[in-house]
């Protein structure tokens, strides 16, 4: 068999530091090729490379045989590869044949024109051959991310992509959607295309791949057939030495001061009689499908969105006037899902993100002049608690770390608070294995110390690992509550898909 | 091609015979290669020193003030009237009501908004401090305002003789441009407006209503109080010989003035306030991510209305300053291009118009190079409408040179 594209002894540095060192690979029509690594091993960059995003410093790529430089992304694309990336590249105020359609309308009769009723009939065969059975003319801000995903895919196939290449492709699908998505894939292998599929979730990768390329430190230290290659071995290869396990253990056990008491919460078409307490010193996860009503209810017990009635009590007491600042005053803190827009400043310095929530407090004067180095001295301390791995935090601005060193950031920020309820909300997504280790252990560390902290996730082995009690949510009300002795995927899962989709039978 | 060098000598100096003769001239050929190398390293060396000198410069917080001293010297160089004391006594006092203004464009820049009204601000505070302190007023010209009869009469204005019509007539300037800020800030924050429309509405309105007042003409008769806080000056220097007993006033060059002592206390109180105070840090916070400073409980609708308010008492300054230099209240003061001369300096100095960027420091800069390029396409007798041109074209210029270096910036992060 031809290989569809090779990478010869490709490298690329970035000023001095190589961010790919000699990779050799190749990828088969008709195969799927896994490539896993943590976060900084190189991955994106090797694709870059491929995407003509960036161009090697030396090596060269072949595709289908032939010499393949691609300039710029343009070029990729019209070579026949195609990329889906974890943040779509979409136009949600457009249509899905619009999108489809972006970069090549085909010409109506009239100079300027486009002919709508081509694309639309275009559009649906496409759609047909990912399995979405939606009106091409629907706004895109109408479907769900995972049709968005679908999307993303057909307009790569009407763009006749040869290869295509995923990037963590899952993280904001519904199990059903990832279901549905990896069919898809199935499929378009079948038809002799050729797919590298980059994730975190290494059970998904294993499932799909064909042969699994591991990098570490931009090299490639891996390429194995998937079937013989155990996920333990993947881990320690990623990480450079062998985690024994997944989760730190557990230090402490929950003790019987209630710290939050949510009685009957209700917000009409969102959450519906949702009742549950925290307790200080627990680990309580909250698990649940996208679009669940979890993050909107972290959002509402933080006093960021309103609810219709219900009552929520922080160690007995309720906010008279809901507001993050008053949440604040009453000692919760929220690590938001998406740290880049919602947690951090990102082009601003390490220090100055950390002391954010805080801030007032080093400034205990009349003209609320900020103490400095206090400041600085606080911010210090709490990074250097977390292990944060950076340079000088009064200098270096925080989108310039790591995503498990940002998310360490925003963990410092309100710890700086001293917050006694934590709620996370995705705490380890887009983090590498090794850094989501030490955020367990900082979850860890936060109960022990007398904290109560509510997990949201949708990663339900991190819950199971880190967690003293298990709440399910569906469809915007709790459908479950499992203690740590009784934890069970199977029975959480199916919690978790009742309500979603009855008739279903529902296995792990 | 190294290599060619080398043997080339080595075959010319085997035709030579006489051995003592062959073997310096090999050694002097020899050396001679090796210092043309040498010569090479050291050159291709000088080059990377040369890259990295304008990398420094141009990733520089001086950037400005660099140029603007290059721009200096190049220019007096082909005028030599830019250089005598005399201009550039009078340049630096055309600098200092536009810095007062531009501090607070700066202010609402670093939030992520904007201020299109700090204009008609000044206008409207120029009036309303004339028609507080105006010693007589014209009845031809007035007695067709409104006020009328009521605050505006033949023998002046509301505190006119009074002695404390200049202290007064001061703190009303200042309160009506903090309030006209305030207004701008509350509709925003309340009612969630964009900061472009809520401010260009403002501006329309205060700038018509300058006008109702006036009738559209200037309000003269102000105090020497008032008058001396746009020409008063405390240093002063005269150069040249002493032929009469009085020098005439033209012939004296002043340097600490009033305006100059006012704009640089504003200037050294908002350097205070961004870079010291809990305010200047959540300013920042909230022009670099709205949602983040919000989450993370940060009091932004105060914020917000209280970089409008300040924005607002820094136009009503630079309106005490202007009306005093001219000796008038003047409801079209900030009329005409003066907004993009406001916006213009903050932008070269490198305030972002994305927001989360900018200082005092570089608006100080930026005003300097602005006041400097308007004084040398004067002295080009250019036309003023190339005038209003080319110093569009200055501006685009400064943005582009902001991205360029925010480009390098950001890899000099990464690397």
């Amino acid at each position: 068999m031809n290989p569809l594209l090779e990478l010869h002894d490709l490298t690329k540095a970035f000023f001095g530091v190589a961010a790919v060192k000699g990779v050799s690979l190749h990828v088969n029509a008709g195969e799927t090729l896994g490539l896993i690594g943590q976060n900084g091993a190189g991955k994106s960059t090797l694709m870059n490379l491929v995407g003509g995003v960036v161009h090697p410093d030396s090596g060269r790529l072949l595709l289908k045989g032939n010499p393949y430089n691609p300039r710029t992304p343009a070029d990729a694309q019209r070579s026949g590869i195609a990329f889906i990336h974890q943040e779509l590249n979409l136009f949600t105020n457009l249509t899905i044949a619009e999108n489809i359609f972006i970069s090549d309308f085909p010409r109506g009769g009239f100079p300027g024109t486009f002919n709508r009723a081509k694309i639309k009939q275009q559009t649906r065969e496409l759609l047909n051959a990912v399995g979405l059975d939606i009106a091409p003319e629907t706004p895109l801000d109408r479907i769900s991310p995972g049709e968005r995903q679908l999307v993303e895919i057909a307009r790569a196939l009407h763009q006749d992509a040869a290869l295509i290449i995923f990037d963590e492709p899952t993280t904001s699908l519904t199990a059903r959607e990832t279901e549905r998505l990896f069919t898809i894939m199935e499929q378009l292998t079948a038809q002799g295309k050729g797919i590298i599929y980059i994730s975190h979730i290494l059970g998904d990768v294993r499932k799909l791949a064909d042969r699994i390329a591991v990098m570490r430190d931009g090299e490639l230290v891996a390429l194995e057939t998937a079937d013989s290659f155990p996920i333990s071995r993947m881990i320690s290869l990623m990480v450079g030495r062998s985690i024994e396990q997944l989760y730190p253990p557990r230090t402490s056990a929950p003790t019987d001061k209630s710290l939050l008491e949510v009685t009957g919460v209700r917000a009409a078409g969102i959450v519906e009689n949702i009742s549950f307490h925290l307790k200080a010193g627990e680990v309580l996860g909250l698990f649940g499908l996208m679009g669940s009503g979890r993050t909107e209810l972290a959002r509402m017990i933080f006093g960021l969105d309103p609810f219709d009635s219900g009552s929520i009590l922080v160690e007995g007491e309720s906010l008279r006037k809901p507001s993050p600042r008053a949440s604040i005053r009453s000692k919760i803190a929220f690590v938001t899902e998406n740290r880049r827009e919602e947690g951090l400043l990102m082009s601003i310095d390490i220090a100055n993100n950390i002391s954010l929530v805080s801030l007032p407090e080093f400034a205990n004067n009349l003209i609320q002049m900020v103490d400095q180095r206090q400041m600085q001295e606080a911010a210090q301390e709490t990074a250097t608690i977390l292990q944060l791995k950076s340079g000088d935090i009064r200098q270096q601005p925080v989108k310039a770390l790591s995503g498990g060193n940002q998310q360490k950031v925003v963990i410092a920020k309100w710890l700086l608070s001293r917050p006694s309820i934590f709620i996370m909300d995705e705490p380890t997504r887009g983090i590498d294995v090794g850094a989501k280790y030490e955020i367990y252990s900082i979850i860890d560390q936060l109960a022990a110390d007398g904290s109560g902290v509510l997990i949201i996730s949708s990663e339900l082995e991190e819950l199971t690992g880190m967690c003293d009690r298990i709440l399910v949510m569906s469809q915007g009300e709790v459908v479950g509550e499992f203690d740590r002795a009784a934890f069970n995927r199977e029975r959480i899962l199916s919690a978790a898909f009742r309500e979603h989709n009855p008739e279903q039978p529902v296995s792990g | 091609m190294d290599q060619g060098d080398l043997t080339h000598p080595w075959s010319t100096t085997q035709r030579l015979t006489i051995e003592g003769c062959t073997v310096s001239t090999v050694n002097d050929r020899l050396s001679q290669v090796q210092s043309l190398a040498r010569r090479k390293k050291s050159r291709s060396a000088s080059i990377s020193t040369a890259t990295q000198l304008i990398r420094k410069f141009l990733l520089s917080d001086y950037f400005v003030l660099y140029l603007t001293l290059i721009l200096f010297i190049s220019a007096a160089f082909f005028f030599p009237t830019l250089g005598t004391p005399g201009n550039i006594a009078n340049q630096l006092q055309n600098m200092w009501p536009l810095l007062a203004v531009a501090i607070g464009q700066t202010f609402v820049l670093i939030l992520g908004g904007i201020d299109l009204s700090l204009g008609a601000t000044m206008g409207f505070t120029s009036v309303v401090g004339a028609i507080v302190m105006a010693q007589n007023l014209d009845p031809a010209f007035f007695d067709k305002s409104p006020l009328w009869g009521t605050l505006m009469r033949p023998e002046g204005g509301l505190l006119a003789g009074s002695a404390l019509a200049v202290p007064v007539g001061v703190l009303v300037m200042l309160a009506v441009g903090t309030s006209i800020g305030f207004l701008n800030g509350y509709a925003i924050t309340r009612f969630k407006m964009a900061p472009f429309m809520v401010t260009l509405v403002t501006s329309t309105f205060f700038a018509g209503f300058a006008l109702w007042l006036t009738q559209s003409r200037n309000i003269s008769g102000l105090p020497e109080a008032f008058i001396e806080l746009g020409k008063g000056d405390i240093v002063s220097v005269y150069l040249g010989p002493k032929l009469t007993p009085d020098i005439a006033r033209r012939d004296i060059l002043q340097f600490i003035t009033y305006p100059f002592v006012i704009a640089a206390g504003l200037a050294v109180l908002a350097q205070f306030l961004l870079s010291k105070t809990v305010f200047g840090r959540q300013m920042f916070s909230i022009g670099t991510n709205r949602v983040t400073s919000d989450i993370s409980g940060l009091p932004s609708q105060s914020v917000i209305i209280r970089v409008y308010m300040f924005s607002g008492f820094c136009a009503a300054v630079a309106s005490i300053l202007y009306s005093a230099r001219l000796a008038i209240g003047q409801p079209s003061l900030g009329g005409g291009n003066l907004l993009l001369d406001i916006i213009g300096a903050a932008v070269i100095g490198g305030t972002s118009l994305f927001g989360g960027k900018g200082s005092v420091r570089g608006t100080f800069f930026g005003v300097a190079f602005f006041v400097l390029l308007l004084n040398i396409l004067n002295a080009m007798r250019l036309d003023p409408f190339v005038i209003d041109a080319v110093k569009g074209g200055f501006i685009l210029l400064a943005a582009l040179v902001d991205v360029t270096r925010t480009r390098l910036m950001n890899r000099e992060q990464r690397a």
